[in-house]
């Protein structure tokens, strides 16, 4: 191995000596794939045939009438297959596995759309499937835990730390380091040692150049800023790649503000003082995590946002100035979703909708002439538990109390 | 110097064990207790592992050590605290185990002063490999400390050669894949392996994983110098309690 890999002083390859040889092959595998015009012509043709890319560009003319200021555009990456822009990186690394001659993929899975999306990709091409999922959120996701399994993947509840996504990660690792020989990690986020970050962030980059590409055909001009909401930080990189040499498009990413900042309830790892750079999960980043480099506990209303690190890149561009970073609560989270529902028709999903709350509270001051793009991760009905429960909504609990009757009888 | 100990241990035993404990697991107080008990019966050099929230290579007995250590209140400053205290007590080479990030937030200059001033022998990082470790290993360097590198069967011999250009004291071989405390397989297989692993370096020779019980360090005799007893001793403690790891000890060679 090469020491590579390294965004300013983020990222890396902390690898134990055991996964090596593997990270090797992986990354040789990637770079004969990554400048391949026709491989990237496989992905989007397998894209555009099973995933329903390009996905749209639509304009939010009643958001847009209601701030007074921008004009909103969201990317619909909601309109992927399976529901997430996690299809991206999942269909890329599908045919990566198939070059490298795997037969197994394992992931782990947060919000649960990471695993439902590899557990589609394994059935499509065919490959054993494996995926790890922390004890808590299998409790909160039990609906993708349910096609996970549809689609003839084996599910993990992961028991061990605080039973969430990095512990999930640790478990992925821990089985990877047995089966390597037949077996690929489908790292879900532009995260964990190279080449990860840089593979992940290839296969999402589809997102922004076709947000470039739609924005000027609509506005014939760049947008003023583009938003995303940053767990580990893939759809944040994907979407901002494509305006990242446009220095007058202003890039925000928007974190997990939980229940406030100082609250040490929430995952906000480039805009909190709770957070310091180390080592952990084989790469280089901010972790929150204690004075001791113990990882901390961390909270979102939104699981696929609740994780200890983030992307090295986006450390990068933070420090780089380049990207700017916010926070987005539970509270405001819930209501931006509630409003882009009955605006605009759409349901983004909890952790797409912290990047609205972040344009909703910008747009009205932004010139009516200007453009945002937010991007819209995924889509929400998955979240009905979480959200019929933030809502309180009366009807959706007598109907979960009926149902239970019916199992109980 | 480790080596030069470890040759000499080597010339009066035809093979020595080095075990393994997590610090402040179950409790300080049973900490010394093992320390105590695993140096009165014979064990030639130990491996204190702090713990971490992340052991990425471990497996579920070493990873719940590390989080009960850690949920009782165990800090770094503490370990270094026994680390000095075990030093003191016994004649025997002590060296830490942990991942790196409890070295890069307590400062990596900084720790590996701490080690030296507490009179330990080295440390193995298995997360950093000498590519991510220059600051690492020249802390290292200046105190004369030695920072054991690690071989898996995975490794290329080419590998090998270039992890020996950095190792200190011993070479630590891992068994087979996989995480601690899983079933090792002492065959055909390893032996070539090991052989392998001898041919790349001239230190002496570590293996670990699986490594339970006397058949086990029987199988190895003659082919390293060191066997490593990690998990099994902790499964011991918590299904027998510290009085039982005496016997246990005695009963491997």
């Amino acid at each position: 191995m090469n020491k590579c890999g390294y965004y300013s002083q983020f990222g890396g390859a902390f690898l134990p000596e055991i996964l090596v040889a593997t990270f090797d092959e992986l990354a040789t595998a990637f770079d004969a794939v990554k400048d391949d015009p026709g491989f990237w012509q496989e992905y989007q043709t397998l894209m555009a045939t099973y995933s329903c890319r390009p996905t749209p560009l639509t304009l939010a003319e009643n958001l847009t009438r209601h701030f007074g200021g921008g004009r909103i555009y969201i990317k619909r990456e909601d309109l992927n297959h399976t529901g997430a822009h996690k299809a991206n990186n999942v269909m890329g690394q599908g045919l990566l596995v198939k070059r490298m001659g795997k037969t197994r993929v394992i992931a782990e899975t947060g919000a649960g759309q990471h695993g439902v999306a590899t557990a589609t990709m394994a059935a499509r091409f065919g490959y054993d499937c494996t995926i790890y999922m922390g004890e808590v959120d299998v409790e909160r996701q039990r609906p993708n835990v349910f096609w996970m399994e549809q689609l003839g993947a084996e599910v993990v509840p992961v028991r061990d730390g605080t039973r969430i996504l990095k512990d999930a990660i640790n478990e992925a690792f821990r089985d990877w380091v047995s089966n390597m020989d037949n077996t690929h990690y489908v790292l879900g986020t532009a995260c964990g040692p190279h080449p990860f970050p840089e593979m992940v962030s290839h296969f999402q980059s589809i997102i922004g150049q076709e947000a470039r590409e739609q924005i000027l055909a609509r506005e014939d001009r760049l947008p003023a800023r583009v938003y995303a909401c940053v767990g580990g930080g893939s759809n944040a990189m994907g979407i901002f790649s494509g305006f990242m040499a446009d220095d007058g498009v202003e890039l925000v990413g928007v974190e997990a503000g939980g229940r406030g900042l100082d609250s040490g309830a929430h995952a906000s790892r480039l805009c909190s003082d709770d957070a310091a750079i180390g080592v952990a999960q084989g790469y280089k980043t901010y972790f929150l995590q204690d004075t001791e480099g113990q990882m901390q506990e961390t909270h979102s209303i939104a699981a696929g946002l609740d994780y200890v690190g983030v992307s090295p890149i986006l450390s990068h561009l933070k420090e780089a100035g380049r990207v700017r970073f916010e926070a987005a609560t539970d509270e405001d989270v819930v209501a931006a979703m509630r409003l882009t529902i009955r605006k605009e028709g759409l349901i983004p999903a909890l952790e797409s909708a912290h990047a609205f709350v972040q344009a909703f509270k910008e747009a009205p001051a932004v010139a009516p002439d200007q453009a945002l793009i937010i991007n819209q991760s995924g889509r929400g009905d998955k979240d009905i538990f979480t959200v019929a429960d933030a809502f309180e909504d009366p009807g959706w609990r007598d109907f979960i109390k009926r149902k239970a009757e019916q199992y109980k009888a | 110097m480790l080596e030069h100990y470890l040759r000499q241990r080597r010339q009066e035993k035809d093979i020595l064990l080095m075990t393994h404990i997590v610090l402040g697991y179950p409790s300080w107080e049973a900490s010394l207790a093992i320390v105590d008990t695993m140096v009165a019966a014979g064990v030639d050099l130990m491996e204190l592992q702090i713990p971490f929230s992340e052991p990425i290579a471990d497996g579920p007995v070493i990873l719940r050590a590390n989080q009960e250590a850690l949920q009782r209140g165990v800090t770094v400053a503490r370990c270094l605290e026994f680390g000095r205290e075990v030093a003191r007590r016994h004649p025997i080479p002590f060296i830490y185990m942990t991942y790196y990030n409890i070295l890069y937030r307590y400062g990596v200059d900084q720790f590996v002063d701490g080690m030296a001033e507490s009179g330990l022998q080295g440390a193995i990082v298995p997360d950093l490999p000498p590519e991510e470790g220059d600051g690492y290993m020249a802390a290292m360097e200046k105190n004369a400390m030695h920072p054991i590198f690690i071989y898996s069967p995975t490794t290329s011999e080419a590998r090998m050669r270039y992890l020996a250009g950095y190792a200190r004291g011993f070479v630590y071989c891992v068994a087979r894949k996989g995480v601690t405390g899983m079933d090792t397989r002492f065959s055909d297989d390893l032996e070539n392996y090991l052989a392998r692993c001898r041919a790349a370096t001239d230190l002496p020779l570590a293996l670990g994983f699986g490594v339970k019980e006397k058949a086990d360090v029987d199988f190895l005799r003659g082919k390293v110098d060191i066997a490593v007893i990690g998990t099994q001793t902790i499964r011991l403690v918590e299904t027998q309690g510290v009085a039982a790891v005496e016997a246990f000890i005695q009963g491997l060679r």
